[in-house]
């Protein structure tokens, strides 16, 4: 064993004195770029990292297909965040230290993405936050490499409320069931605020933070049926969410109470006929297969169809927020490439992302020059049955654009809360059909 | 003695030009001495018979503690954040050492399991102050008044988890050869005939378990300040047995055993996330049992067997 | 509204309790005979689970009896297979320190973690099709499942009577004890030890996977679920005494109710509520609830 470590060891030492070698003159193209990707493939939130990691093979292989960035091939180098926050965070520097990963896609979670933009930016490396929700990895931080390509948890909570508003305002009672973490307990701060300001008479009835990964919700299901308030919410996702949903529509709960489930997006499929007709949903974004905009779109169209027939899903929105990294990813460099004359450093690539307007999937985002932080519109829509799929899916799907729901660059997220006015439920419109 | 000394100086050279030869190689070495120091407090314990799955609490409590101090009063120098974690866990041991001495095998692992899980719900639940699952963030402190970039921090910090490491097995390996040390470990081969010795076993526990809670809590806080953040998932149970993994691999024969086995581990765990990313789990879970199967005396015992066929001893 | 409060917190937690109190059965009887507690009890826990969703989705589930004897199969299939596995490799270990052989469940544990990836995935399994078979009813205008309400709860005290029964009336039941009591008199007294220890492996080993099958349809199967029930009837086993059945019923009853009693009165208290439990009854009670203090040996 020591001695398989010590001849890679020496190996490792060989290759990269032939990259420090040649790292003086950094803006050479490279012969290939590799780019690291942290995703979940163990631990529970696996629902979003693996259908991701397909996203990004498919994605990768169609752009090396086509020749890759301006003719240099790219190669993935994924990290799996279920080892837990230490391991990661070497695994992290090894990919960046020894491998020489030139962008890092990290992370999934609220947790690891606060562990790792702090180093991203010692190691000197552009790293994009494809997935975690959390506003406090960003704000206040001042980084010159740390960029997050989709919404933070501000938007996506303000524009629940927006939303929640518009379609549903006539509601006295709301009560909260999520899971019991970091994000349970942030999205339902954010929700309440808003929620209480723009409505000061709701009244919150009960706030349950039932374990994560917890098996069973009879105790909450009963106490929500005693309760019976007009609202219940949850932003709790994965096997927790379809486990609480299940439980209470096995009991009929979802009879007496309206759902609204601001990650539900994610759960539609795997709950099938589960969920009644006319529960809210978001999506953590604008992305939806069935987005009435570009369902039609020769890009999305063809992508659900190529990621249906690989892993036999509809693509949810981790993986939209997967291709939208490395739409930016390949929108950055192209930007980079066209300022520098060549291929860029790893500081002109910084700057190709401050600014930077690209199209994923679905509307095209833009990455705020101030704050690195992107503006991604939010997608709502309420449940109903079509004949062509066994699960539910979307309709009077609404969009809530980012910008009047997101906290303006330089500005204190509790602060700027307490000023969120009624404007911003006249700003959620309607899906047109294109 | 001698030989010892030269071959700790030779090793610790050698990972520390590993450290500062490949950067990247500093973080999983600072890590494997952590994980080493809190499984040799695990071989405190072992060498008494009792095994704990809930010492990760330990190394909880200090980090927690390095990173609330490290927070409130930003000038603390990092040597003194280190020593106030560390007492942290050592007061915290001297408490609920007193009650968990009573106990015995798997009701004193299980006790110690259920007072690392309370904590570590506490932690999870008490949002407002211990910044729930997301934990709080250790700002890079000064060292010995030095402000430092984090490269160079990383690389203090590598050197004084050396440093740390080879005072801590001297330390161990004396008390293990100290009467203390040798009535310890006889709690776990005879405890009776100990008491009628007029030695009170509850006390040499108790010693013991203070012992174990220290180094837990001394690779606790160099865990924090090297990750620069400290979450719940540091008591979980899991990774109590990890530490009992690390103990087990490494042996308890000698002090040193716990950080050949953390080494050993820690690039085990970095190689085979690594290169068969899906299933590091299944490769570490056979090495245990592979271990446990041909060196129940753990990597020590194959250096020991030898020295005592040398010597002549039994 | 107390009386509600009281009469509906029971009712929550007794169909937890069911579920619990089969896990920790299986944990604590295996304990009881060959001195071993099986960390991988927890992968178990898991398979049984995923195996009884995929035999629900293979016999389709039409009727109740199918629904039900895919939970049954599964779970002894299951606990046949994995409990015939983990015997023969803790054979290898018999003579060593009980310490290492609890070690060596661990890593079994951590390989299942990462088999039982490989062949399910890491999408959430649920079938529930039994769960609508049974229906519901109506309780103080709060609608409960009958599976939840009645047939978990009813398993599990049948499952107890049931191994009552066969211990204390049947000669390998009576054996089993013997062995429990005192191995090497029960040995001597020309008892097959080795044959009482994987019959009492396999019984174990599908109580464990029997409560993953009962749990399945109403919960969602993820990576990572034995973990979490591994510890829980730990707490439940080591409050009760280990290796007491009757013991662990209660145990785990006591934990259920305060579970559900927590989530109406004061839920923050929820999760810490077992371990809590279990602190305060070792603090009083050394050995468990109900475990008679042994003489020491010398």
């Amino acid at each position: 064993m020591f001695r398989r470590v010590a001849i890679r060891a020496s190996l490792l030492a060989a290759f990269s004195c032939s990259l420090l070698a040649t790292g003086a003159q950094a803006a050479d193209k490279p012969a290939e770029l590799k780019v690291g990707i942290t995703t979940f493939m163990s631990g529970s939130a696996s629902v979003f990292g693996v259908p991701a990691k397909a996203a990004a093979e498919m994605y990768i292989d169609s752009l090396n297909a086509k020749g890759g960035i301006d003719g240099v091939k790219v190669r993935p180098i994924f990290i799996d965040e279920g080892v837990g926050g230490d391991r990661l965070l070497s695994e992290y520097r090894r990919v960046v230290q020894e491998e020489r990963a030139e962008l890092m896609l990290a992370s999934i979670s609220s947790g690891n993405c606060n562990t790792l933009a702090p180093v991203a930016e010692d190691l000197k490396v552009v790293n994009l936050m494809w997935d975690c929700g959390t506003e406090k990895a960003l704000e206040g931080h001042g980084y010159k490499y740390v960029f997050r390509p989709q919404a933070n948890a501000v938007t996506e909570m303000v524009a629940a409320v927006a939303y929640l508003l518009k379609v549903n305002p006539d509601f006295k009672t709301i009560a909260v069931v999520n899971q019991d973490y970091a994000w349970g307990r942030d999205s339902w701060d954010i929700f309440r605020t808003v929620l209480t300001q723009l409505k000061p008479d709701v009244k919150v009835v009960a706030e349950l933070f039932p374990k994560f990964g917890a098996p069973d919700f009879s105790a909450e299901v009963s106490r929500l049926q005693v309760l019976r308030p007009d609202v219940v919410l949850s932003t709790s996702w994965g096997g927790d969410l379809d486990t609480f949903v299940r439980q209470a529509s096995q009991r009929g709960l979802l009879r007496t109470s309206k759902f609204y489930l601001p990650l539900g997006e994610s759960s539609l499929e795997r709950l099938g006929q589960t969920l009644p007709d006319g529960v809210l949903i978001g999506a953590r974004g604008d992305h939806y297969f069935l987005e009435p905009r570009y369902v039609n779109d020769e890009k999305h169209k063809t992508f659900v169809a190529n990621f249906k027939e690989k892993t036999g899903s509809y693509p949810i929105y981790s993986v939209y927020h997967m291709i939208q990294s490395l739409d930016a990813m390949t929108a950055a460099y192209e930007k980079a490439i066209k300022a520098a004359g060549g291929w860029p450093t790893e500081e002109q690539l910084a700057d190709a992302f401050r600014g930077l307007e690209f199209r994923g999937l679905t509307s095209s985002v833009t990455i705020r020059p101030e704050d690195g932080q992107g503006l991604e519109d939010q997608l709502f829509g309420m449940t109903t049955s079509h004949p062509d799929y066994k699960f539910k899916v979307l309709k009077d799907v609404m969009i809530v654009p980012a910008a009047p729901v997101t906290t303006p660059p330089g500005q204190h997220t509790p602060d700027w809360l307490k000023t969120v006015n009624a404007s911003i439920i006249d700003a959620v419109q309607p899906a047109q059909a294109q | 003695m001698r030989p010892s000394l030269i071959g700790a100086a030779i090793a610790a050279a050698i990972l520390l030009a590993v450290g500062f030869g490949f950067p990247w190689l500093k973080i999983p070495l600072i890590l494997a001495f952590c994980y080493g120091m809190a499984a040799l407090g695990i071989g405190v314990l072992l060498r008494a018979g009792q095994i704990s799955f809930g010492h990760a609490m330990y190394a909880c409590i200090s980090g927690y503690t390095v990173a609330f101090l490290g927070s409130r009063f930003p000038g603390l120098d990092g040597l003194l954040l280190i020593v106030l974690g560390t007492a942290a866990s050592i007061v915290a041991g001297m408490l609920i050492g007193a009650f968990v001495v009573r106990y015995r095998e798997i009701f004193f692992g299980m006790l110690n399991l259920a007072l690392s899980m309370v904590l570590f719900t506490i932690l999870g639940k008490f949002y407002a102050y211990t910044g729930g699952t997301d934990g709080l963030r250790v700002n890079r402190p000064t060292l010995l008044g030095m402000d430092l970039s984090r490269p160079e921090f990383e690389g203090a910090l590598l050197v004084l988890a050396i440093l740390a490491s080879l005072a801590v097995i001297w330390a161990v390996q004396r008390y293990f050869r100290s009467s203390a040390g040798q009535a310890l470990a006889a709690i776990k081969t005879n405890e009776t005939r100990l008491e009628y010795l007029g030695v009170s076993a509850r006390k040499l526990l108790w010693q013991g378990y203070v012992l174990s809670a220290a180094l837990c809590g001394l690779s606790g806080s160099l865990f924090g300040l090297s990750q620069g953040l400290v979450t719940p998932e540091m008591g979980y149970w899991l990774r109590s047995g990890e530490f009992v993994f690390i103990a087990i691999l490494g042996g308890s024969g000698h002090a040193v055993g716990a950080f050949v086995g953390a080494l050993l581990y820690e690039f085990l765990k970095m190689y085979a996330a690594a290169l068969v990313s899906g299933a590091w789990q299944l490769v570490l879970g056979a090495t245990l049992i592979v271990i446990i199967y041909f060196l129940p005396k753990g990597l020590v015992g194959l250096f020991s067997r030898r020295r005592s066929a040398v010597e002549g001893q039994p | 509204m107390t009386r509600d409060i009281l009469i509906l917190a029971l009712l929550d937690g007794v169909s937890y309790a069911g579920l619990l109190f089969l896990v920790a059965l299986g944990l604590t009887f295996i304990f009881g005979v060959v001195r071993i507690l099986n960390v991988a009890h927890g992968s178990l826990y898991a398979c049984g689970g995923y195996a009884a969703a995929t035999l629900g989705l293979w016999l389709g589930g039409g009727t109740l009896g199918a629904s039900l004897a895919a939970l049954i199969g599964a779970s002894i299939a299951v606990g046949v297979v994995l409990g015939t596995l983990l015997m023969l490799l803790l054979r290898r270990f018999q003579d060593r320190d009980p310490i290492l052989q609890l070690l060596v469940t661990f890593g079994a544990f951590m390989i299942f973690e990462d088999l039982q990836r490989m062949i399910w995935g890491t999408q959430p399994y649920f079938v529930a099709d039994v769960v609508n078979q049974m229906g519901t009813s109506e309780v103080l205008g709060v609608v409960y499942m009958n599976y939840q309400l009645l047939f978990v709860p009813g398993a599990a005290i049948a499952i107890f009577a049931l191994l009552q029964w066969f211990l204390k009336h049947t000669l390998t039941g009576r054996q089993i004890i013997a062995v429990t009591h005192d191995r090497e008199v029960a040995t001597a007294m020309g008892i097959n030890a080795k044959r009482i220890a994987y019959l009492t492996f396999i019984v174990g080993a599908m109580l464990g996977s029997l409560g993953g099958a009962l749990a399945s349809p109403t919960t969602s199967l993820v990576p990572g679920i034995g973990a979490d029930m591994i510890v829980l009837s730990f707490a439940v086993v080591a409050t009760a005494g280990l290796g007491q059945i009757s013991g662990a019923l209660l145990t785990a009853l006591m934990i259920g109710l305060a579970r559900s009693f927590c989530v109406y009165l004061y839920p923050e208290l929820e999760v810490v509520m077992p371990y809590v439990i279990m602190v305060l009854v070792l603090l009083v009670r050394p050995q468990g609830l109900f475990t008679v203090a042994q003489a020491r040996r010398i």
